[in-house]
């Protein structure tokens, strides 16, 4: 989330569109409720269903699944053909004027550059033009056709209201009148939040969906704004430490990078991602970044990371293509993948193609489960019937399965998705034999040194030198990682504004990233965690809750990151003078001094406002991106493209057959080979959540299982009428990978919708069950989904496939 | 136990009156339908602190699960899709528990001495152990509450969490409630508070957003804002205007001395009868069809 959880009570308009947080986020949603009853606001819903959130919805309006896009340019499309935007925040903070390059185009569905055999784009003119100076050239008049805005205004003028029901099956007046209540927010005093989940991540155009929302919020002059911000609700209670922890395979720490495969020059590897600014006076902060991968160097190798070995930057493995779990699973499938490790984490359950991924995993040599529960994955070898038929003495894969506890059971900090870090205590034992992972994993890796010392190895160093400072070398504890996180200096550090005073000394907790260098005098695990076990201790246990501003943001409760910042970009909600747009709701002000006010500044703190720094202090240009330049795969304005498994079969916004769905997603050969059509599964699905359960765990728990106690799926009625299902009645449910059978809930909240002429029924198939727990047996429903994933991100299509359905 | 708190003010079945020494303000439970998302939190609470466990059942085509109330589900949370003249549609979710009557039917209704009582507070509860299961607290409910245990063939029902409330506690199911759909305060309290969401609903279009206090029970201690307060019955089929049946007010009205007379003039033939005849033998198979057909 750009803003929080609580910041949502600021909101005037909250828009809930590719997530269903009533259902699935109900702790979080109480704000919304609260945003509601204290501040008026409007709540509206678009989603394929009429959910738990659109039953507490002042407008719902319905949409096929996998069009967000054709929505939300439609969107665009109405604020810039009926000067719905923030105009001065428009022209300020964000690219609008600035000028791209001649060779830029689109056409009939494809941008510039497109390489139709490798499925990705030549992005060498997805850029701004720069002058002589390295700066962009821009047109404050913004009338120059090529600049950004005349660009977006072009492009999207194509998503008309027309189109935008021809393809998202949305009555017209349902989607203007969505179009009117969120331009009710272009007003400075006005603000709409954006809450988002899966409904938008899991599409092969998930990514774009995302960015598309943003440039609404952007045009609105919504980001930064308390009550505003584009709001990522995530899904597992910790999903959000996980990335900022660089669990993905490109990711280190922080969202520090690995370097690629060619990458052995380490001053290329850090100039090419310390972003010199493209504008004048612009902060562009990512040029700290050898700082923090210094920091993070010394941390991970201490003294064996030194000036002259470039910090140990060989011990860093070098990234051939990006490991996501579609890449693994093929390569499991392919039979080069030996072993696999799945800690907290149930891939048989929880990614796309059941069959595929059976097949994959016999032929592992072994697999490693570290888990609490007794997951469907660590049983994929055995015969669980109908649910799980496979036969066993055909698998040889080893399973071993490590018992954990859970996060109830030890200390730790969760981040949830507003990026606090919250301290939590242990509440029991674990039960059994189980250990914590953290035991697990650190005994498993001083075995594995052991064997290194003694037997040797192709490449020791990066396992013999790793520090490994804990007092218990195989239970390192959660403080003892969170202080390693937060950093610490390793020499006494001066204080850069008067050299005779000392900021830090050797062995101290430093306060924060601002502190970190990249001469190797600190240490510091994660740099955007910088600040949350100081010298002045945990931070991240505090829990004052004292709001002396009313507005929310507790900068006393837990720790946020970046620097305890609440909202990101909260310089944009300050007018280019460094007065708040919104007295009502200001975060932060210049004082004639400094910035000030009840969030820390995401600014530097002493820039004046009249030097012309712009508030996206991350970015090399220092306003918002309406163009993404060459960031995004597919294009640098969103577009809309179907699912890879299209109800229509053609693409209402072009006449492309190779534009027909996303042109640049993540799909192998085989796995197109898997894509059904619509002649023969005509309904289009999607996959969610339920509010009874949490994904695959909480059928295990017995009240949960009371609650949502056997598998379905949701049918229309109209759907209902033409195959003659009742409510209870079992249905078949066929997709070209696989089918299930659940009990049919027959429902006026799935309606049926008119697009591209055709009437499209959806099925709605709920996630929750499986071959082990306390509720019925059931099927998992990734038996049915595809293959295929977002072309940024790789997330599967979990939303958007195709389905038949039969009366069982 | 309970049956010797000051804090009673009636118990079915005893013509003493109780000690009226500490009159305490009457709480309620306010159940904002408005903003419940149907997330049955309550329910998951309610069975965590009253130690209940549901069984596993099966799914019937909807979302309601566990699909009624039972000894076990002491509240479930009742789904209705309810179409709008416009074409829209409203999904009501409507969590149904006791209502904690001011004028309890099942009070009125029960024989048991002591079986059923009703605090100062307002909060009527079950005593279990003087529940003699005759049944006739789930014929004298306006709301279709009470539930038979399939094992000790007594009767269950929401307590309002008695035990928390007694020492300033809220229920279990309000502690959980994440929207705040669910309010737990003095009756007063909730009436205002109520006001105010009612004001904040009929902003919204909800002309007939309104408290739903009955009165043929001489209002409740758990009240529902409505968003259609002039049509309970949308609402799962919340009754319109409930009171007590005719046959209870009957049974503990006038015809109450009757009853009595009548009794004792049953227990005079008894005694006769046992002294001229002796016991009487009750075979097993007598006694089976007695309670087959006292069962529902």
């Amino acid at each position: 989330m750009t803003n929080h959880w609580v910041d949502i009570r600021n909101a005037d308009v909250v828009l809930i569109m590719g997530g269903n947080a009533a259902e699935a986020h109900p702790c979080g949603f109480k704000w919304v409720i609260e945003a509601k009853k204290h501040n008026k606001a409007k709540l509206i819903v678009v989603d394929p269903r009429f959910n738990r959130s659109a039953a507490m919805a002042d407008f719902y309006a319905p949409i096929r699944t996998g069009t967000d896009i054709a929505f939300l340019g439609g969107v665009i499309n109405y604020l810039l053909s009926h000067d719905k935007i923030q105009h001065e925040y428009v022209k300020a903070y964000t690219d609008a004027s600035f000028l791209v390059k001649d060779g830029y185009g689109f056409d009939n569905g494809l941008f510039s550059g497109y390489q139709p055999e490798q499925r990705n784009y030549d992005k060498d003119t997805w850029h701004y033009q720069q002058g002589a100076d390295g700066y962009v050239v821009s047109d404050p008049s913004m009338q120059n056709p090529q600049c950004v805005l005349q660009l977006m205004k072009k492009h999207y003028a194509r998503y008309t209201p027309e189109l935008v029901e021809k393809t998202c099956g949305t009555p017209k007046a349902d989607f203007l009148n969505v179009c009117e209540m969120l331009a009710s927010t272009a007003a400075p005093n006005r603000t709409a939040t954006f809450m988002y989940a899966l409904g938008w991540t899991q599409h092969t155009t998930g990514s774009q969906m995302i960015r598309c929302g943003a440039l609404v919020q952007t045009l609105l002059g919504n980001i930064g704004m308390a009550g505003g911000g584009m709001n990522a609700l995530r899904g597992h209670s910790n999903i959000q430490g996980l990335t900022d922890l660089g669990l993905l395979s490109n990711l280190l720490p922080g969202y520090l990078t690995l370097p690629k495969d060619k990458e052995n020059d380490y001053r290329k590897y850090i100039d090419q991602r310390a972003k010199k600014p493209l504008r004048p006076n612009q902060l562009s902060y990512w040029q700290n970044y050898e700082k923090f991968h210094v920091s993070l160097m010394k941390s991970w190798y201490g003294d064996a990371a030194t000036k002259d070995n470039n910090w140990a930057f060989d011990f860093l493995p070098r990234l051939d293509k990006v490991h996501d779990i579609l890449q693994v699973f093929t390569d499991m499938h392919a039979g080069k993948v030996n072993g696999y490790f799945c800690q907290g984490f149930n891939p048989l359950a929880a990614i796309p193609n059941k069959a595929k991924l059976t097949e994959a995993m016999a032929r592992l040599k072994y697999l490693v489960v570290i888990d609490p529960l007794a997951t469907e994955t660590s049983e994929f070898w055995q015969n669980h019937g109908e649910h799980h038929d496979v036969d066993p003495a055909k698998i040889q894969t080893a399973v071993f399965r490590l018992p954990c506890n859970c996060f109830a059971e030890e200390n730790g900090s969760l981040t949830n998705s507003g990026r606090w870090l919250q301290w939590h205590w242990k509440g029991a034992e674990g039960p059994g034999e189980s250990k914590s992972d953290i035991e697990i994993m650190a005994t498993l890796f001083t075995r594995l040194r052991d064997l290194y010392r003694t037997q040797g190895g192709a490449f020791p160093d990066p396992i013999l030198k790793l520090t490994w400072p804990y007092k218990v070398p195989n239970f390192p504890s959660a403080e003892e990682i969170a202080m390693e996180y937060n950093g610490k200096a390793l020499a006494d550090l001066a204080d850069p504004a008067d050299k005779t005073k000392v900021l830090r000394k050797a062995g101290e907790q430093l306060d924060g990233f601002a502190q970190l260098k990249d001469d190797g005098t600190t240490a510091c695990g994660c740099w955007l965690f910088s600040g949350s076990w100081t010298q002045a201790g945990n931070q991240m246990a505090r829990r004052d809750n004292s709001d002396p501003y009313d507005n929310g943001q507790t900068v006393n409760w837990a720790w946020s990151w970046p620097a305890n910042r609440r909202i990101m970009y909260n310089r944009a909600s300050a007018d280019p003078s460094g007065k708040p747009w919104n007295d009502k709701k200001k975060q932060i002000w210049w004082s004639g001094q400094k910035w000030v006010g009840s969030d820390v500044p995401d600014y530097k703190p002493d820039a004046a406002p009249d030097v012309g720094m712009g508030p996206f202090i991350m970015n090399p240009e220092g306003v918002a991106r309406l163009f993404g330049v060459d960031q995004m795969q597919e294009g640098p304005f969103p577009e809309h493209y179907e699912p890879f498994e299209t109800p229509i079969g053609t693409n209402p916004m072009n006449t492309n057959p190779q534009a027909v769905s996303n042109p640049a997603a993540r799909v192998f050969k085989e796995d197109l080979a898997a894509m059904g059509t619509s002649k023969d599964f005509p309904y289009a699905a999607t996959s969610y959540r339920l509010t009874e359960h949490f994904h695959y765990w909480t059928k295990h728990c017995r009240i949960n299982a009371a609650l949502q106690p056997e598998q379905f799926v949701e049918i229309g009625e109209d759907l209902a009428n033409e195959k003659g299902v009742k409510p209870g009645d079992k249905v078949k449910v066929t997709s070209k990978r696989g089918q299930i059978v659940a009990v049919a809930v027959v429902t006026k909240r799935l309606r049926t919708l008119t697009v591209d002429g055709k009437k499209v029924h959806h099925v709605g198939i709920p996630i929750h069950w499986g071959f082990k727990g306390l509720t019925k047996p059931g099927y998992l429903a990734n038996t049915l989904t595809p293959f295929v994933g977002d072309a940024n991100a790789q997330t599967p299509e979990f939303k958007s496939f195709l389905v038949n359905v039969e009366k069982a | 136990m309970a049956n010797d708190s000051l804090d009673i003010i009636r118990r079915s079945a005893t013509t003493t009156q109780p000690p009226d020494e500490r009159r305490h303000l009457e709480v309620a439970k306010l159940i904002d339908v408005s903003t419940c998302i149907g997330c049955k939190a309550c329910q998951s609470a309610c069975m965590e602190w009253n130690d209940l466990r549901e069984e596993v059942d099966s799914t019937l085509g909807s979302y309601d699960n566990p699909r009624d109330l039972t000894a076990a589900s002491w509240n479930v949370i009742r789904y209705a899709e309810v179409p709008t003249g416009n074409g829209g549609l409203e999904w009501l979710m409507r969590k149904d528990n006791c209502m904690h009557c001011a004028d309890p039917g099942c009070l009125k209704a029960c024989p048991a001495p002591g079986a059923i009582v009703q605090y100062s507070n307002g909060i009527v509860d079950f005593q279990q152990e003087n529940c003699i299961g005759c049944g006739y607290c789930i014929s004298g409910c306006p709301f279709n509450i009470p539930r038979f245990g399939p094992t000790d063939h007594k009767v269950y029902k929401c307590t309002l969490c008695s035990d928390r409330v007694a020492v300033g506690l809220e229920p279990a199911c309000v502690k959980a409630c994440p929207t705040g759909a669910l309010q737990f305060g003095t009756k007063d309290q909730m009436k205002d508070y109520a006001e105010q969401r009612i004001a904040d609903l009929k902003e919204r279009g909800y002309q007939k957003a309104g408290l739903y206090d009955p009165p043929g029970v001489g209002g409740t201690h758990a009240m529902y804002v409505l968003q259609h307060a002039d049509q309970p019955s949308l609402y799962s089929g919340l009754p319109d205007d409930p009171s007590i049946s005719a046959w209870v007010s009957l049974w503990k009205g006038p015809a109450k001395p009757i009853a009595a007379a009548l009794l004792g003039l049953v227990a005079l033939g008894s005694l006769f009868h046992y002294i001229l005849k002796g016991p009487a033998d009750v075979t097993r198979e007598s006694e089976e069809a007695v309670e087959d057909e006292e069962r529902p």
